[in-house]
C-alpha cells in the first residue's frame, strides 16, 4: 500500500441482515486505487453477502454503516446507477438469461454506459472479438444465449469477459475461481491481471489460496462469521492454505476469554 | 335502403386535398347503415356486384349467424359485450383501387405512410396489400411474380378475375357454419387477400397485407385464401396492423389456406390493433402430402383476441407449425392458441406458444391436437410458455390431446415462469435500468418467436414490445 493512496472504495461499520438474520455484522474495508484486496474465508462467513450488498441487491437490509466509492454514498444508489459510476459485480452464479444473445447482452450493457446511448456495432465487434481472443473462447460465444447451457467454467469466462468489456473501475470477483480446472483457473487469472491498473482496484473473493498464485493481492483479508477478522499480506493467505482457519478462531476465542467480551455484539 | 352519402369521419371527408379527386365525391364513399340484416348483407354483394351463388353464399350466412348463440366458452362476459347492431359492417373509404401509390387519397397515405409501408414495399416485399375499412384501397405486386403466374389480388377482385378457382376452394376449409364469427365473416366480407401460387413458383420474399380500421364502431370481415400449388412456395404476412383509436370495433377475418402436395406455405400475423378492437379470427388450413403450413402468430393489440390458428395435414409426411406469441397487458384479454389435426400417417406438428401477461392482462392458451386412427408413426410436438410479469396478471392453459392412435409420438411442456428478481439484478448489476433490464428478459423469452420473423418486423416487434413495457417500474 503506498502512502500517497488514494481510498477508492470505503466500507465502514456494515452491518446487513437478510429476513431478519444479521449475516455481516460490523465490515470495515478500505481500497485505495489500483490495489487488490482478497478476501478469504469459509462458506457461509458472509462473503456473497457482502459482494450482493456492495452491488445493492434489493434483498438486503442494510441496519448500519456506510459505503463509499468515489466518495459517494453507494447506499442511495440504485444498482445500475452503481454498475454505470463503474462498479462492477463478477457472480457466483451468474444467471441466464434465455434469448438474449452475449453481445446483444453485451451492446446493451455497453451503451447503458453513454449518455448518447449509441456504442458502434463495428467498433463493438472488434473489441468483443479481441477480448473473446484473450480470454480463449470461441467466437461462437458471442451468438450464444447468456449463460443458458453454459458449463461452470463458461459462465466464469463469460463474467471475465464481461469484465474486459465494460472496463470497470472497481471488480468484485465473487469465487472467479471456483469449481476451475488449472487452465481455466490460468486464462481467469491472466484476464484478471491484464485488467490490473493504476486506477482499477478488486475485490477478490475466495475460498482458495490457490488463485493467489497467478493474482497476487496487496492486502489479504479473512472474513469470519460476518465480520473481518484479520488483514495481513499475502503471507496471511499462505498461512491459511498450511493450517486451515482453525487457528484464527482459537486465538478468537482466547481474546474473548481474556476479555470477557464477545464476538458477538448482537 | 338509400346509401348513406354523409362521411362523419374526418379522415375520410373528401375535399380538394386529393390530388386524384373523384368524379362524383358524393358517391365515392359509402357506409351502409349500422347493423346487420338482409338489407345490408344484399347492398354489399350488389356494391360489388357478384355472381348469385356469392349473393345466396353470404344470405345463407347470415342465417346461420342469427341462428348460432353466441358462444358458452372463452371470456363470455367480453363476448357478450358486442353489440351486433351498433357495428358498421361495411364502408367503403375510396370508389378505385390504385396500384400507384401517389394515387391513393392523401389522408389514407399519410396514414400507411406512418406505417412505412410503401418504404417496406421498396426494401423488400414481393407484393403489397392495404386495406382501409372494408376495402383494399392499394395493391401493388412485382412484375416479375405476375409473369410466372403469381396470382396476388384483393379477394374482391380474385372472385371477379379467377371465380373458377375461388369457387373451387371458397369456404370448402371454413364453413359458414363452423362458429358465429366465420357465419358473420361470411355473410358480410369485404377485401383481404386471393393468392395463388402456380406449381413449383418459389417466391423467395414475402407478399404483405395490412388491415387498418379507422372509423367508430367499424368492423371489418376480410377473407383470405391463398392456394400454394404442387411444389410451390410463399410466405403470406399480415402487417403491423396499426393502432386505431377507434370505440369497440370487430375485426372478424376468415383466412383459408390449402398447401398442395410438396408445397410450403407460411403466414405470419403481427396483430396490433388498438385495445378496443374485438379481434375474433378464425385461420384453418389443410396441409396434403409433403407439404408444410406454418402459422406464424403474434397478438399484441386488441381488447378480447379470439384465435386459434389451424392445420389439418390430410396427406401422408405433412408438417403443421404453429408459433404464436401473445402479449396481454392491463384490460386485454389473450385468448390464442393452434389446433392441430392428424388424418394421415407419418404427418409431423411442432406447437409453440408463448405468452406474456402483465399489469393484470390475461393469456390464455388453448390448443387442441388430435390424432386420427391409422395416423400411424406421426409426431406432435406442444410448448406452452408463459411469462407472469406481476401477480395481478393472468395466464391459464386448456390443452386437449385427442389421440385415437397408439404409434404415435406425442410430447407436451408447459411452463409458468416469473421475471425473476436474481435476473433483473443481474441486468442491472451491468448498467441497465431495471425497465431495459425487464424488456430484454421478455425480448429474450420471445426471440424464438422474432428470429423467424423478417428482419424489419423483427426490429418493429421489439419496439412493440418496448413500448408496452414502458412504466411497468414503479
Ligand atoms: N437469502 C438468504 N436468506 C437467508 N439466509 C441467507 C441468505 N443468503 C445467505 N444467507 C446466509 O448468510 C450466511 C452467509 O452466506 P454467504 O454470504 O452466501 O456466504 P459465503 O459467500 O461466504 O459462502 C449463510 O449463513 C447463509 O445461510
Ligand atoms: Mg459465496
Amino acid at each position: 500500500m503506498s502512502d500517497n493512496s488514494h481510498p477508492l472504495f470505503e466500507v465502514q461499520n456494515l452491518k446487513v441482515a437478510i429476513d431478519g438474520n444479521e449475516i455481516l455484522r460490523g465490515v470495515d474495508l478500505t481500497i485505495n486505487e489500483g490495489e487488490i484486496h482478497a478476501i478469504m474465508g469459509r462458506n457461509g462467513s458472509g462473503k456473497s453477502t457482502m459482494a450482493y450488498v456492495l452491488m445493492g441487491h434489493p434483498h438486503y437490509e442494510v441496519l448500519d454503516g456506510s459505503v463509499k466509492y468515489k466518495g459517494l454514498d453507494m447506499l442511495d444508489l440504485d444498482t445500475d446507477e452503481r454498475a454505470r459510476l463503474g462498479m462492477f459485480l463478477a457472480f457466483q452464479y451468474p444467471m441466464s438469461i434465455p434469448g438474449v444473445t452475449v453481445a446483444k447482452f453485451l451492446h446493451s450493457a455497453l451503451k447503458a454506459r453513454e449518455e448518447s446511448g449509441e456504442v458502434a456495432v463495428r467498433e463493438f465487434r472488434t473489441n468483443l472479438n479481441e477480448a473473446m481472443n484473450l480470454l480463449g473462447v470461441d467466437s461462437s460465444f458471442a451468438s450464444r444465449y447468456v449463460n443458458d447451457g453454459f458449463s461452470g467454467g463458461e459462465k466464469k469466462r463469460l463474467e471475465i469477459l464481461q469484465m474486459f468489456m465494460l472496463e470497470p473501475d472497481f471488480c468484485i470477483l465473487d469465487e472467479t475461481d471456483s469449481g476451475l480446472d488449472i487452465d481455466a483457473l490460468k486464462t481467469v487469472a491472466e484476464g484478471v491481471n491484464a485488467m490490473r491498473s493504476e486506477q482499477r482496484s478488486m475485490l477478490l473473493i475466495t475460498h482458495y489460496q490457490r488463485v493467489l498464485n497467478y493474482v497476487k493481492p496487496d492486502v489479504v483479508h479473512v472474513m469470519m462469521d460476518g465480520k473481518i477478522v484479520r488483514t495481513g499480506g499475502i503471507e496471511l493467505a499462505e498461512t491459511l492454505e498450511e493450517n486451515g482457519y482453525e487457528w484464527i478462531e482459537q486465538e478468537l476465542f482466547q481474546n474473548t476469554e481474556a476479555t470477557g467480551i464477545g464476538t458477538a455484539e448482537a | 335502403m338509400a346509401p348513406e352519402t354523409e362521411v362523419k369521419n374526418p379522415a375520410l371527408d373528401i375535399n380538394d386535398e386529393y390530388k386524384y379527386g373523384f368524379s362524383d365525391p358524393e358517391k365515392a364513399v359509402f357506409k351502409a347503415e349500422k347493423g346487420v340484416n338482409h338489407d345490408v348483407v344484399d347492398q354489399i354483394s350488389q356494391m360489388k356486384s357478384e355472381p348469385e351463388w356469392m349473393r345466396e353464399f353470404r344470405h345463407d350466412a347470415l342465417d346461420v349467424f342469427e341462428s348460432k348463440p353466441m358462444p358458452n366458452w372463452g371470456n363470455t362476459g367480453l363476448l357478450n359485450d358486442i353489440d351486433f347492431d351498433n357495428i358498421y359492417y361495411y364502408l367503403k373509404p375510396v370508389e378505385k383501387q390504385s396500384t400507384i401509390w401517389d394515387e391513393v387519397p392523401e389522408d389514407i397515405k399519410n396514414t400507411f405512410d406512418r406505417l412505412g409501408i410503401p418504404e417496406a414495399e421498396r426494401k423488400f416485399l414481393a407484393g403489397v396489400s392495404a386495406q382501409y375499412e372494408s376495402e383494399v384501397v392499394y395493391h401493388s405486386m412485382q412484375e416479375e411474380l405476375e409473369k410466372q403466374g403469381v396470382i396476388f389480388l384483393d379477394m374482391d377482385s380474385g372472385l371477379r378475375e379467377y371465380e373458377e378457382i375461388v369457387k373451387e376452394y371458397w369456404a370448402t376449409i371454413i364453413p359458414p357454419t363452423d362458429n358465429k364469427f366465420a357465419a358473420l365473416n361470411s355473410a358480410v366480407w369485404s377485401g383481404g387477400s386471393f393468392v395463388y401460387i402456380p406449381k413449383g413458383v418459389e417466391v423467395d420474399i414475402p407478399l404483405q397485407a395490412y388491415f387498418r380500421i379507422n372509423a367508430q364502431n367499424m368492423g371489418q370481415f376480410e377473407r383470405t385464401l391463398i392456394i400454394a400449388d404442387e411444389g410451390s412456395r410463399v410466405h403470406y404476412i399480415e402487417g403491423c396492423t396499426a393502432p386505431t383509436y377507434a370505440a369497440d370495433s370487430l375485426h372478424s377475418a376468415v383466412v383459408e389456406l390449402v398447401a398442395l402436395p410438396g408445397s410450403h406455405l407460411r403466414y405470419t400475423t403481427i396483430q396490433n390493433w388498438s385495445k378496443n378492437v374485438y379481434n375474433l379470427v378464425t385461420k384453418r388450413a389443410v396441409a396434403h402430402e409433403n407439404s408444410t403450413v406454418e402459422w406464424v402468430d403474434g397478438n399484441l393489440g386488441s381488447k378480447l383476441t379470439m384465435k386459434f390458428p389451424c392445420v389439418y395435414l390430410v396427406g401422408e409426411k405433412a408438417h403443421g407449425e404453429i408459433l404464436s406469441i401473445a402479449f396481454s397487458n392491463e384490460g386485454q384479454h389473450q385468448d390464442a392458441g393452434a389446433k392441430i389435426y392428424h388424418a394421415a400417417p407419418n404427418t409431423t406438428s411442432r406447437i409453440t406458444s408463448k405468452s406474456i401477461s402483465k399489469g393484470g392482462g390475461r393469456a390464455s392458451y388453448r390448443g387442441m391436437v388430435k390424432v386420427y386412427p391409422d395416423a400411424i408413426g406421426s409426431k406432435v410436438h406442444v410448448e406452452c410458455d408463459a411469462l407472469l410479469m406481476d401477480k395481478e396478471s393472468r395466464s391459464d392453459t386448456y390443452p386437449t390431446m385427442e389421440i385415437a392412435e397408439e404409434q404415435v409420438q406425442v410430447e407436451h411442456e408447459a411452463r409458468v415462469s416469473k421475471v425473476g428478481d436474481e435476473q433483473l439484478f443481474y441486468l442491472m448489476s451491468r448498467g441497465l435500468t431495471e425497465e431495459e433490464a425487464l424488456v430484454m428478459v421478455v425480448n429474450g423469452f420471445i426471440e424464438p418467436f422474432v428470429k423467424e420473423l423478417p428482419m424489419e418486423y423483427a426490429v418493429e416487434l421489439n419496439r412493440l414490445i418496448q413500448l408496452e413495457m414502458e412504466g411497468s417500474v414503479g
